[in-house]
């Protein structure tokens, strides 16, 4: 199938008056103009504007520095394990029929739908001073909530169902022919996973990577209700921005969030280039097959 | 053949099962059940109070409000989006596609502290609209702004698959038909599209209904005013009231829930329409 939007241009059948198609892309332009493009553009500007110094003093300040070792600490914790997990959702939910799938499809879906404030308050009646066991903590001189702990089980929360999310249809579509022969053809478990799993669904698993990735670097609301809010020790990159911003520091504020936007738009570009190799791997596909 | 025999051709069954429903359980489940056992702490009048006081009312109202208004929006424009980005060819529009995912991509508090500078009375949008007396920033028209930008991905991502499989044979058909081009959009292209776009719609707003980061620094946050549901709860336990907080919670999850199954419906029915799997 093509995706040449010329071929329904050329059909009569299929093509709108010139006024038309041009008032659509207008209003589209527009839109996109104010609430995409624009906030982005303002990021930069705002960080920049007062000039480069400012920009390199608020972006080298030990306390920016810790938030950044924090960011990263949370990422490297949280997208490992629910990388595992997807992985194994995934293979669960595409490889075998089983009763309450769909119970289980929308349970992994649940971080998506509940708010980010909930996330954190979730862990807070948990690990908090009051909750189950907040006694035992406090015993144990252990704390959980308003430490790093809960920062790094907050951000697992919400970046929970992105690997799986990715991999599920990914591997629906891919079916399980390969795998059974695999099987069939005496490959063991693992063998099968690693040699004809793995690759066939790796520009799948690296995006899921990158969104999870995405998510457990600049989640803000979850992280703010578990967080101390103790500069230069429980704050994560997105929380020391809102100290800077209400502060009324605001090219600081936005030379920490330039930070965010610039690995937003290199998450955008990997997912582009994502897509493009998916989309040549599955036209191959029923090449290779005519050719067996 | 039958389930079990045709579940022994791959291994890892109980692997996966086993340790998919542990993970689900500790990070998931086990932590959110804990909001229902907090409320069940209240007695039913206590809960009620929490859940009914006239600020927290207005926050509801605020945020249900302006997360219905923002996906209708996003329902237009995001549909327009997917139109034209399927259906013509214009310059920009590899950077326009693959900048529709950047609210997914961007945190929030970075798209919150930029709609805050753009729409204050001295931003790029402000200053243009304060001489009209249009305030943006610091009231509801500010949420509505943020959660229109939090919302669009939704749509346009779920309408635009759809659209993009839609071969051209229905609407040559309603053509040869002597049908014009507006009845075919709207008796044959629009029905096909409906469940996409509502699927699309009620993620959106089930996304605006619970954002906290790009709404506070846009919000002003005045009681009855413009304090969405998410910063009342954070208000709540900052005082303390932790089972008030809890009683907001778990009313808000439970929409969420009953949401996330109207949204699963939806897409079961747009996977029917299209002939498509998930």
């Amino acid at each position: 199938m093509s995706l040449d939007p010329n071929r329904f241009q050329k059909n009569p059948a299929t093509s709108e008056p010139r006024w038309v198609k041009y008032l659509l892309i207008t209003i589209s332009l527009i839109f996109f103009s104010f609430f995409l493009l624009l906030p982005l553009v303002a990021v930069f500007y705002e960080a920049l504007h007062k000039g480069w110094q400012v920009y390199l003093k608020a972006v080298t300040d030990p306390i920016a520095f810790s938030a950044v070792k924090l960011t990263l600490l949370a990422a490297v914790i949280s997208v490992p394990l629910n990388l595992l997990f997807g992985i194994s959702a995934a293979w669960l939910i595409t490889k075998f029929d089983f009763r309450g799938k769909q119970l289980l499809l929308t349970l992994i879906d649940l971080p998506f739908s509940v708010s980010p404030v909930i996330a954190g308050l979730i862990y807070v009646l948990v690990f908090g001073a009051q909750g189950w066991f907040g006694g035992w903590l406090i015993e144990h001189d252990l704390k959980i909530v308003f430490a790093v702990p809960g920062i790094i089980l907050a951000t697992i929360f919400v970046s929970f169902p992105f690997v799986a999310r990715e991999l599920i249809p990914l591997m629906e579509a891919q079916g399980r022919e390969e795998e059974e022969a695999s099987t069939v053809l005496g490959a063991n478990g693992w063998q099968t996973f690693f040699r004809v799993t793995i690759p066939n669904i790796k520009w799948g698993l690296l995006y899921g990577i990158i969104l999870c990735n995405a998510r457990a670097m600049g989640e803000f609301g979850a992280v703010s209700v578990v967080s101390g809010h103790i500069r230069g020790q429980t704050n994560t990159i997105p929380l020391h921005i809102e100290i800077l911003y209400n502060e009324y520091n605001i090219a600081a504020a936005f030379s920490m969030a330039s930070i965010l936007a610039m690995l937003a738009l290199v998450t955008l570009v990997i997912k582009v280039y994502v897509e493009w190799k998916l989309k040549t791997q599955m036209n191959l596909e029923p090449i290779a097959e005519g050719q067996s | 053949m039958s389930k079990i025999s045709k579940n022994k051709i791959f291994p890892g069954f109980g692997l996966s099962l086993g340790y998919t429903i542990v993970y689900l359980s500790l990070i998931v489940l086990i932590p959110l059940s804990a909001v229902v056992l907090k409320a069940s702490s209240l007695t039913p009048e206590a809960f009620w109070q929490a859940i009914s006081a006239p600020r927290v009312v207005a926050s509801y109202r605020l945020s249900f409000g302006t997360a219905l208004l923002a996906a209708s929006i996003n329902a237009v424009f995001g549909l327009i989006l997917a139109w034209v980005l399927i259906r013509y060819q214009f310059w920009g529009k590899r950077i326009v596609d693959a900048l529709i995912d950047l609210p997914f991509a961007l945190p929030t508090a970075v798209s919150g502290i930029s709609f805050a500078a753009i729409y204050s009375k001295n931003g790029w949008v402000g200053h243009l609209l304060h001489p009209y007396g249009i305030k943006v920033a610091y009231t509801p028209l500010g949420i509505l702004i943020a959660l229109i930008f939090i919302g669009l991905p939704f749509v346009v991502r779920t309408v635009q698959p759809i659209l993009e499989d839609l071969e051209t044979e229905f609407e040559e058909a309603a053509s040869s038909l002597g049908a014009n081009r507006l009845q075919i959009f709207t008796k044959v292209v629009f029905p096909i599209l409906t469940p996409a776009v509502l699927t699309g719609f009620a993620l959106a707003f089930a996304r605006a209904v619970g954002e906290y980061g790009s709404v506070i620094f846009i919000a002003g946050n005045i009681p009855m005013v413009s304090e969405i549901t998410p910063l009342l709860i954070i208000t709540k336990l900052e005082q303390y009231d932790y089972a008030g907080a809890t009683a907001i919670a778990l009313t808000m999850l439970i929409f969420s829930v009953i949401l996330l199954l109207i949204i699963n419906g939806l897409q079961a029915w747009t996977a029917k329409r299209s002939g498509r799997s998930f």
